[in-house]
Formats: structure tokens, C-alpha cells, sequence
């Protein structure tokens, strides 16, 4: 278990990172915390001739917290977000969903940004991204693009990046007012993968039904699957939803894969229940968010 | 400082070491010697046609490259079968390098010697092997119809085939009091596959001293002295050239017992082809695929009872998959027949195994080793049993339980060690009142009723067993105090973390009377003590801490005569106190045994001080007896042996309450209580660390690991990300109960505790799933997803 060959890069600046990327193109690809891809390299699972290291890129280590959202950096690591109280209180998701991220040892290392790139549909921050409609924002050497997150996942460990491309930060906008969010999974030990899991956004109107529901799905599809809820809702106050009908519109929408860990049917029943849970604890944390108005 | 340390809870003095990385583990070691690393076999079955090195030959630092052909001599022959017995018809075992047929992924093919790790690896990738598919040969009962064969000339794929029976007082045979049985049952039992999974894996390093012509092994193993042996006849060395060590060693549970390993002859023949030093790390992935595994049973049941659930006739037959070879025999089914009687006494027995030779990576015992099967059914079948009589399952264990008044009590068989399955001493009613104290077994199902009213749905279970422990056939000890006053104590097998430094030397602090910080432990050196088994079967403490305290009165006897001399007294009215001696109830009579070891070794150079009181014009030594008197040796010192005359039998009993989401299927141990004995407690706390680490691996067993294999023999979780170990968040606080019934067999009254802890847990989260959910559970590991499963059969 150790890497095959490669050429070490460590620049120090992006405009650096860039021209090495550049000048690798296909051959080349990003380092960030490493706890994906050092793995792949030992496993000689991957093997790409050039590592650019993004770990000493100063400017990339940034977490921006707005009214309309959080903008994080490519080497925000998980365990910084998850502690950014300012990130929290614009989006309590980012907390909910990164404390399922593994373990504090492997969240001190990853990074946020990383794992989008990195696309494991299990993975809690894709999900998070694809409910919230945000965005990841994609550098090469003389140009950028911000690719919005229904086109970034593109399947099972696969994202929009390009060869030479580096994936600066990536924007996870504030929902409207009157929202909770809430973040719910089974995973087989603590800090795994989720066996099944989502990401929920509730919005209440003013007489605190609900106006909109949404969840995002990992481990049933080869990316999130976002799935609308509004209508399930039925524009009700939390207590009075008919739940199961919103489980069974759930496990409709899905179209899980057995594996070792579980069957394609115990996912499907799971993941439907781990809906409702997820909505009921965003609608709780949405009434929450009312009454502090 | 008290010099009385035996049954205290002593704080294990080799922690300080090991948790400040301070521990020499093997790849520690030899930072500058040249690296192996392995082409292994990416098919379950293939024939080799040809092996083309030649693209590798182009790495920089390669050293060299060996397949099968390259071996001499006796390397060139299979592998050691290390336990022969007559019921293994059609024992196999492989080549260190595979010679044509490769039988199982991960076997070893080529080795690649470079300068380090990496480059000998990127030499491996660059090897082409051609092989030629045979049928894969998957699952036990699939390889047990023979249709395809694991090996040519193994028909059927039986390996070895055994039955044991032993008849009822009236003279039944199992069949007939079974059918004679007012009620009888019937049913099949799955167990999974797991393994060992030290957090070292295995290792060897290898440096080849030329101008001496001898050779010394570092090897992350169970037992040295063997290891030693193994590599000696195969390399064809002279044995006393040959020094095998065991560092500090990252866990073993089994996997380090069998040897030699392939690399275990292979790196130091290297070492001494190259005249180089050579070491071999095994890293996780080889661990899976290469080294070996535990459990997988099928097990076919029949029981007859009465209406009070006393046993009448029980019946069992285990296909038992042995993987590709069988270097270790058939301890593990052998010990699934015999221990699966546990801690009662049933009517006629019957059990039939057939060991059965599948793709897969070989098996051999894991802490545990066969325990956990047997037990599993026994347990199972009792549940059953109750479960049909509408009885309390602890009544009807009750009802079958060996009197504390029946032992030594003989079940009749013949256990691993070749010997009469006799138990030495136990209170099984005892134990079970203290568990149900423990676990609030009778007001159970009040808390059941409150938890169902909340919607929630919780169980109770309990599992009991019996354990062989300490089996033979022997250890040594050898305790030497020098001038200085220290005490240094060897033995032969190794450790691996179960804190032999620390109980070794509490046995020798006692039985000398020193304080424990003037001992020292060494373990698993060959440069130290020659003559060994090793470490497995629960079998250290009972072994060598025998041994050791023999050694120890040896030497403690041979410092009073000398001490008698030297005070005038008789040796009868002394004692030794916090290591002077001194004569009983006159302190001001003394003499440090420092120095009576000074006295012990006549000398005629004096190197300090002290030693002047041994030189031949001090007038100590009288003048008209020799120095050293016929009999006598010079030196204070003492070598034992125990050789027992069969096993001592531990047991113990473990309950747990689980809870089961209605929904989402999840299981979580709420509770979990242990009873334990294992006769006279020499450090409490030892104990219960190991209980501990052992039902943390029952839990990994019960609800987490199992080894997926596919049609093809590809092993689908070979990783950490898949196989699923608990963590500490998977494990529930332990609570323990101990008893104490020495065994009248040692001289330490002691048993072994080192497996205990694993032996039952699946049983115990079985009994109490099943409870929880009404459910029959008759297969273990269980996933969550497996019970969604169970619960859509039951309400379809
Ligand atoms: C034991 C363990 C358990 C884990 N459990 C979970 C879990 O439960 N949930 C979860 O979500 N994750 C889990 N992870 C993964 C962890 O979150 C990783 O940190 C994350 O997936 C990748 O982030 P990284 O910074 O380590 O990326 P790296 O490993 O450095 O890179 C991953 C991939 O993304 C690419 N990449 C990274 N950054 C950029 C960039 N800025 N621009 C372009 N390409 C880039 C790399 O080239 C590589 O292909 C676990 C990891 C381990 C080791």
C-alpha cells in the first residue's frame, strides 16, 4: 500500500497552483487534505504522475459568512466550518452536516471543498450543497466559472472539474427567512458513511405552515438526489402533515443499489424514514427561527 | 512498599511505554534494511503458465526477484502442517511461493527485494503473471458437494471428517434419546466469517551475520522458540545460529500462532542470500487477503428434552470451511465440538464435523477459536427449548447445569490437547445468580412493559460458557537475582499486549519477596529461554506464571540455605520482606539478598565493592567443603517447568439488554453485564481490561464483521472502510462480576481469562434481539438491514 511514482508540487500562491495545473493538464490533480486521495494513491487505485499541494495556498484557507450565505475556501477544513460560529448562525446546516463527516481526527484534515470535488454520493457536504441551490467556483490558469451544483455532480465520484482546473471555494446560499434545516442518517458505526441519509430544508409561512419542503438524498443515487416535498406537505402545520404519504412520495423518487452493507429495499424503507425524522426536526427548527423574528 | 502482589489490581507497567510511542513494534525496526514486498495471487484459482519479470528488472533499487523456482532445498517443499491429527485425512498446506496452482486471492506468487517499500512495490506492479482460470470453489456447502475441487486430489474437498459421541447414563445413543424425547426440535445455524485483526499486522526482519554464520529473526509473532525451529530446518541452518525475537507486538488473537508464515522464511533467506538485512511489513490489505480467518460454520441441529428442558439428546453437525490449506489442523472444529457442551450436562451427545476445503483464505483459531460457534448453538438451542416449554431461559439453563459438587466432572470427549474433556472446578448456579443480580434479570420484564408503552421495543439475553484454558504441553521460567538485588525473569512465549511484564512480575515479587520495581519480564526471546510453546489458548498466566513461581520458590529456597549460612540460622525461621532476608520476628538478623546472590557465585576477581564478600580470601566459603558444593550451581538462580496434566476449564456468563428502532432497525446495546471466573485472580484489573478488549471483539462478531466473499473468491471488504471493526462509540460500558474457583490443578490456583470475553457475545445479542423482536435470529453477524429483512418475512 503505497503510491506508484509522481512529480510533488507546492505552490504557494494560487496563481501558482494554477500554471501547475496548467502545465500538467489530464495528468495532473489537487491535494488538498489528502483523506481521499492519499488513500487511492496507496491503494494504486489512482495514479496521476503530478500532485499539485494546495496546503500551503494561504489565500484559499477563508471562510466568509454573509446574510446570503457562506462562501468557503478550498482549504477550509472541515473541523474550522463546523466551528465557525459566524457560518453557523447563517446556516446551521453546515454544523448539523459536519458533525456526520467522519471522525474529528479525518475532519481537522478534509476539507469542505474537497469533498464536493471529491462527489461520494454518500458524502453529507454534496448534499448540503445540492439542497441549498449553491454554487463551486472553478479557477484555470486566465479564467473562472461558478458552476451551480445541479451541474456539478455529474455521478458517483464525479464532478464538473476539468483537467487543470482548481476548485477555489464553493458558495452555500442562506435560505429564506422563516427556514430550518436539519440533517439525518444511519450509518452502520459512528462517523462511517451513511448507509442512508439526507439533508432537509422546511420553510413556514406566516401562519407557520409549511410552505416549502425539500430534502436531499445520499446513498441512493449516483449523486444527491434533491427531491421536493412541498406538495407531500400539503401546506400543513408539521403536526397535521400526513407523514407516511411524504415517506412513500420519498421512496418513490429513489432508486437505491443493494451492497454489502444493506439492500436496495432497506434503503429505500430507510430512507423514507429518515425523511420524515428530518423534516419534523426542520420544521421544529424553522418554528424556532419564526418565533426569534 | 508491600511485597505481597498477587491478586492485586497492579497498574500494567508496560503502558507507560507503549501509549508515549515508546514501543518497538517490528517495523520499527531496521530502518536501513532493504524492502520485500509480494506479487500475490489476484484469482481465487489458476494455474500459473508463466511469469514474466523482465519489465521490473528496470526499477531503480531493485535487488532482487525470487518466485518458486528460485527456492532451495526444503524451502522449496510446502509449508509445515503444524498439528497432525488422524480425523485430517487430507491436511494441505501451501508452498511459501506458489509452485503451479494458486488457491485462494492474495496467495504469494513472487517476492521483489528493493531498497524500500515503495520501489519494491512499483516492481510488483510491473510483474506479468499468466494464469490460466480453474473453477473457483466458494461457500461450504457448495465446496461440500464436491462438484469442483479446491484441490486435484482431495475428493469431496473434506479435509478431515470427525465424529465424537458419547452415549447417555442409560446407554442412549444422541439419535435414540432423542427420538425416545417427549419434545425435540430441529434447525440450522449460520455463523460468519471474521478474523483476528491485529492492529499490527504480521513482520519480519532478518539480519544475516556472514562471518559468524548465524542469524537473527525479528518476527511480529506468537511464539519465537517455534518460529526458531522453523526457520533453522528449513534454511538448514544449525539451530543454535538461529535467534528469533518477538518485539513489542501490536495484538495478535490468534493469526500469530500459526508459522512459520511464508515471509517468516523467506525474508531471512533473503537476508542471507543478499547478505543483507531484509524486512517485510505486512500492510492491511495483505492482511486481509493473506494471512487468515475465523468462524464460518453451518451448523445442523436436533435436541430432545423433557418438559422441564433438561437435555435428553442433542445432535449437531457443522460443515466447518477451512479455506484453501489447513497449517493449523483442526483445532477450531475440534474445540466447537467439544466446548459446545459448555457448563452443562446433557443426555447423549452426538457431533459430527466435516472440515471442507473452499477458495478462500485459509482458518485458524482467533481468540476464541471455535468457542464462539459452539457456544452459539448450545445457546441458540436452549432459547429454543425455553422458548418452546414457555420457561424462563435462565430455568432452563438452570435445569441443566453441572452440580458444584460433580467436578472434576468428564464429558466424555477428547479435547484439543488430545486429552479427556474433564472440567477442573466451577459454580455455575453461582454465577448465574450473580448475573441476574447484576443485570436485573427478574425485573426485566417490568421495564420491557414500560419501554413497549413509550413505543420502544428492548430485549434481554444471556449466554453461558466453559472454557479450556491453558492447555500444555509446557512452559519454563527462569529467575535470576544478581549482585545488584535485581530480579530478572524470562520466559519463553511472547506477549502481545495482555501485560505479561506486569503479572509475571507480581508472581515474582510475591513468591521472592521483593519489591516489584526490582523486577524485570522478558518474553518471547530465544536469546533468553529456548524452550517454548507460545501465547494462545488463554494459556500465559496458567503456563509460564506457574512456571515462574516454581522457578522462583527454587531460588527462594537455594537464598535461605545460603542466607541460613551466612546467619547462623536455621533455614526454616526465615523470611524475606521487601528483599532482605531476615530471620522471623528478628529483623536486626538479616541479610539483603543482594547479597546473599554476591555469595551465591564464589569468585576470585571482585568488580566492585560487594562482590570482595565472594572472593577466596574474604573467609566466607569454608575450607574444607569445595567452593561450590557437589549439586550446587554457582549463581542465584532457578529454572522451572509446568507441564499440566490437562487443561483448566474458566467459565463465565454475559447478559445484555438491547433496544431495536421499529423503524429504522438499528440495534444498540444498552447493557451489558459479564460474570467471569477464572479461579485465583492475579491482577483484577488485567482481567478486566482483557474482558473487556474480548467483548469488544463479540460485539464486532455479533453485529458487525463478516468477510464477503463472491462467486468469483474475491474478497469484497477487504479494508477498514468495509469490514466493519466497532470502534470504542460501538462498544457499551462493560460491567463485570467476578468469581473465584481456583483450579486444584496449579500451584497458582489460576485459569486463563485471555479469550474469555469474545466467547459468548454473539449468543448473548441473539438471545436478546430475539427477545426484543420475537423473531427467531439463527445467523450472526446482524446488520440492521438484516433484521428489515427478518421483520418483511414475519409480517409477509
Ligand atoms: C475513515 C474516513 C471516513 C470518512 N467518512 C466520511 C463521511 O462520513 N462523510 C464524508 O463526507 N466524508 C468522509 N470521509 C472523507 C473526508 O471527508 C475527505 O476529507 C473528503 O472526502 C475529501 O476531502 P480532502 O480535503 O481530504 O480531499 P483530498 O483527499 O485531498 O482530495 C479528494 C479529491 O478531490 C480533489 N480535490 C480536492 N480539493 C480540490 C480542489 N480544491 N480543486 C480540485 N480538486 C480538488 C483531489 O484531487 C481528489 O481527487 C472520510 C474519510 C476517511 C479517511
Amino acid at each position: 500500500m503505497k503510491p506508484p511514482p509522481f512529480e510533488y508540487h507546492a505552490p504557494v500562491s494560487v496563481d501558482e497552483a494554477l500554471a501547475a495545473l496548467a502545465e500538467t493538464g489530464p495528468h495532473g490533480k489537487v491535494l488538498a487534505g489528502g483523506q481521499s486521495l492519499i488513500p487511492l494513491l496507496n491503494m494504486r487505485l489512482a495514479a496521476p504522475s503530478h500532485l499539485v499541494d494546495i496546503n500551503r495556498v494561504g489565500e484559499l484557507n477563508t471562510i466568509a459568512a454573509r446574510p446570503g450565505g457562506v462562501r468557503v475556501g478550498a482549504l477550509a477544513r472541515h473541523a474550522a466550518v463546523e466551528r465557525s460560529a459566524e457560518a453557523a448562525a447563517v446556516l446551521p446546516l453546515l454544523r448539523q452536516a459536519l458533525a456526520l463527516v467522519a471522525h474529528p481526527v479525518i475532519r481537522n484534515r478534509g476539507t469542505v471543498v474537497g469533498s464536493l470535488v471529491h462527489a461520494d454520493p454518500s458524502a453529507e457536504m454534496p448534499a448540503v450543497l445540492a439542497l441549498l441551490g449553491g454554487s463551486v467556483r472553478l479557477a484555470r490558469l486566465g479564467g473562472e466559472r461558478e458552476v451551480a451544483a445541479a451541474d456539478f455532480f455529474t455521478g458517483p465520484m464525479e464532478s464538473a472539474v476539468e483537467p487543470g482546473e482548481l476548485a477555489v471555494s464553493a458558495f452555500f446560499p442562506a435560505p429564506p427567512p422563516r427556514s430550518g434545516t436539519a440533517f439525518q442518517e444511519v450509518a452502520r458505526r459512528h462517523g462511517d458513511y451513511a448507509v442512508a441519509g439526507m439533508a432537509a430544508l422546511v420553510t413556514l409561512d406566516e401562519d407557520l405552515r409549511i410552505a416549502a419542503a425539500r430534502v436531499a438524498c445520499v446513498s441512493v443515487g449516483p449523486a444527491p438526489v434533491v427531491i421536493d416535498l412541498s406538495d407531500a406537505c400539503d401546506r400543513r402545520p408539521a403536526a397535521s402533515v400526513p407523514w407516511d404519504a411524504v415517506a412513500a412520495a420519498v421512496r418513490d423518487r429513489i432508486d437505491p443499489d443493494g451492497d454489502i452493507h444493506a439492500t436496495a429495499e432497506y434503503r429505500r424503507h430507510l430512507t423514507g424514514v429518515l425523511a420524515v425524522r428530518a423534516l419534523k426536526d426542520a420544521a421544529r427548527n424553522a418554528g424556532t427561527e419564526a418565533a426569534d423574528e | 512498599m508491600t511485597t505481597k502482589l498477587f491478586g492485586e489490581p497492579v497498574q500494567r507497567r508496560e503502558d507507560a511505554r507503549l501509549v508515549t510511542g515508546q514501543g518497538r513494534y517490528l517495523d520499527d525496526l531496521g530502518p536501513g534494511a532493504l524492502a520485500a514486498a509480494f506479487v500475490r495471487s489476484p484469482h481465487a484459482h489458476a494455474r500459473i503458465k508463466d511469469i514474466d519479470v523482465s519489465a521490473a528488472l528496470d526499477v531503480e533499487g531493485l535487488v532482487a526477484v525470487y518466485t518458486w523456482e528460485d527456492l532451495p532445498g526444503a524451502l522449496a517443499e510446502p509449508l509445515p502442517l503444524l498439528i497432525p491429527h488422524p480425523a485430517l485425512t487430507h491436511g494441505r498446506t501451501a508452498y511459501p511461493l506458489a509452485k503451479d496452482i494458486v488457491r485462494h486471492v492474495g496467495e504469494p506468487v513472487v517476492m521483489v527485494v528493493a531498497a524500500d517499500r515503495y520501489l519494491a512495490e512499483d516492481a510488483c506492479a510491473l510483474i506479468e503473471v499468466e494464469y490460466e482460470f480453474l473453477k473457483p470453489v466458494v461457500g461450504v456447502e457448495e465446496a461440500a458437494q464436491g462438484v469442483h475441487l479446491v484441490h486435484e486430489d482431495v475428493p469431496g474437498n473434506v479435509g478431515a471428517h470427525l465424529v465424537q459421541e458419547v452415549p447417555s447414563r442409560e446407554g442412549r445413543s444422541a439419535a435414540e434419546a432423542i427420538d425416545a424425547a417427549p419434545n425435540r426440535l430441529e434447525f440450522r445455524l449460520d455463523i460468519e466469517r471474521s478474523a483476528s485483526m491485529p492492529l499490527e499486522g504480521r513482520g519480519v526482519y532478518a539480519r544475516w551475520d556472514a562471518d559468524d554464520g548465524s542469524l537473527r529473526v525479528y518476527s511480529s509473532t506468537q511464539t519465537s522458540t517455534s518460529v526458531r525451529m522453523a526457520v533453522a530446518a528449513k534454511l538448514g541452518l544449525p539451530l543454535p545460529k538461529v535467534e528469533v525475537i518477538a518485539p513489542d507486538v501490536g495484538g495478535g488473537f490468534g493469526v500469530k500462532i500459526v508459522h512459520p508464515w511464508p515471509e517468516e522464511i523467506l525474508v531471512p533467506w533473503a537476508a542471507r542470500t543478499l547478505g543483507r538485512e531484509v524486512k517485510w511489513t505486512e500492510d492491511r490489505r495483505e492482511h486481509f487477503v493473506s494471512s487468515a480467518h475465523e468462524r464460518a460454520q453451518v451448523q445442523h441441529v436436533r435436541v430432545g428434552f423433557d418438559d422441564e428442558g433438561h437435555v435428553l439428546g442433542l445432535d449437531v453437525t457443522i460443515l466447518h470451511d477451512h479455506g484453501a490449506y489447513t497449517p493449523y489442523g483442526i483445532i477450531v472444529p475440534i474445540i466447537t465440538s467439544t466446548q459446545l457442551l459448555g457448563p452443562y450436562k446433557i443426555g447423549a451427545y452426538r457431533v459430527e464435523f466435516s472440515s471442507i476445503y473452499t477458495n478462500t483464505v485459509q482458518v485458524t483459531p482467533y481468540r476464541g477459536a471455535g468457542r464462539p460457534q459452539g457456544v452459539f448453538c448450545m445457546e441458540r438451542t436452549l432459547d429454543r427449548v425455553a422458548a418452546y416449554l414457555g420457561k424462563d431461559r435462565t430455568e432452563v439453563r438452570a435445569a441443566n447445569f453441572i452440580g458444584p459438587d460433580e467436578f472434576p466432572y468428564d464429558q466424555g470427549l477428547i479435547f484439543q490437547d488430545g486429552r479427556p474433556l474433564v472440567y477442573d472446578s466451577g459454580n455455575y448456579p453461582e454465577s448465574l445468580r450473580m448475573l441476574k443480580e447484576l443485570i436485573g434479570w427478574d425485573s426485566f420484564p417490568e421495564m420491557k412493559a414500560r419501554a413497549a408503552a413509550e413505543g420502544r421495543r428492548i430485549g434481554i439475553g444471556i449466554g453461558c460458557y466453559v472454557e479450556g484454558t491453558g492447555v500444555g504441553p509446557y512452559e519454563g521460567g527462569h529467575v535470576q537475582v544478581t549482585s545488584d538485588g535485581r530480579v530478572h525473569v524470562s520466559t519463553g512465549l511472547t506477549s502481545q499486549g495482555q501485560g505479561h511484564e506486569t503479572v509475571f512480575a507480581q508472581i515474582a515479587a510475591t513468591e521472592l519477596g521483593v519489591p516489584i520495581e526490582r523486577v524485570s519480564v522478558v518474553t518471547g526471546d530465544t536469546r533468553r529461554f529456548g524452550y517454548a510453546v507460545g501465547t494462545f489458548a488463554s494459556r500465559a498466566a496458567v503456563m509460564s506464571g506457574n512456571a515462574i513461581a516454581l522457578a522462583c520458590r527454587k531460588v527462594r529456597e537455594k537464598a535461605l540455605r545460603i542466607a541460613a549460612d551466612a546467619l547462623e540460622a536455621d533455614p526454616r525461621d526465615l523470611e524475606i520482606t521487601d528483599g532482605i532476608v531476615h530471620v522471623a520476628g528478628t529483623p536486626s538478623a538479616s541479610i539483603p539478598l543482594a547479597t546473599v546472590a554476591v555469595l551465591s557465585n564464589p569468585l576470585r576477581y571482585a568488580f566492585d565493592e560487594e562482590t570482595k564478600r565472594a572472593t577466596q580470601f574474604s573467609g566466607t566459603s569454608a575450607p574444607d567443603r569445595p567452593p561450590v558444593d557437589e549439586g550446587e550451581e554457582p549463581g542465584l538462580e532457578g529454572r522451572d517447568y509446568y507441564s499440566p496434566i490437562r487443561s483448566t476449564f474458566a467459565s463465565g456468563m454475559h447478559a445484555a439488554i438491547v433496544e431495536t428502532d421499529p423503524e429504522t432497525a438499528e440495534i444498540t446495546i444498552l447493557r451489558y453485564a459479564v460474570v467471569h471466573d477464572c479461579g485465583k485472580l492475579i491482577n483484577p484489573m488485567i482481567v478486566e481490561g482483557q474482558i473487556h478488549g474480548g467483548v469488544a471483539q463479540g460485539v464486532g462478531g455479533a453485529l458487525y464483521e463478516k468477510m464477503v466473499y463472491d462467486e468469483h473468491g474475491q474478497l469484497l471488504n477487504a479494508s477498514f472502510m468495509d469490514f466493519l471493526m466497532p470502534y470504542a462509540t460501538e462498544v457499551p460500558r462493560i460491567e463485570t462480576a467476578h468469581l473465584e474457583t481456583p483450579s486444584p490443578l496449579n500451584p497458582l490456583g489460576v485459569k486463563g481469562a485471555g479469550e474469555a470475553g469474545v466467547i459468548p457475545v454473539s449468543a448473548v445479542i441473539a438471545s436478546a434481539i430475539e427477545d426484543a423482536e420475537g423473531i427467531p435470529i439463527d445467523r450472526m453477524p446482524i446488520s440492521p438491514s438484516d433484521l428489515h429483512t427478518l421483520r418483511l418475512r414475519l409480517a409477509g
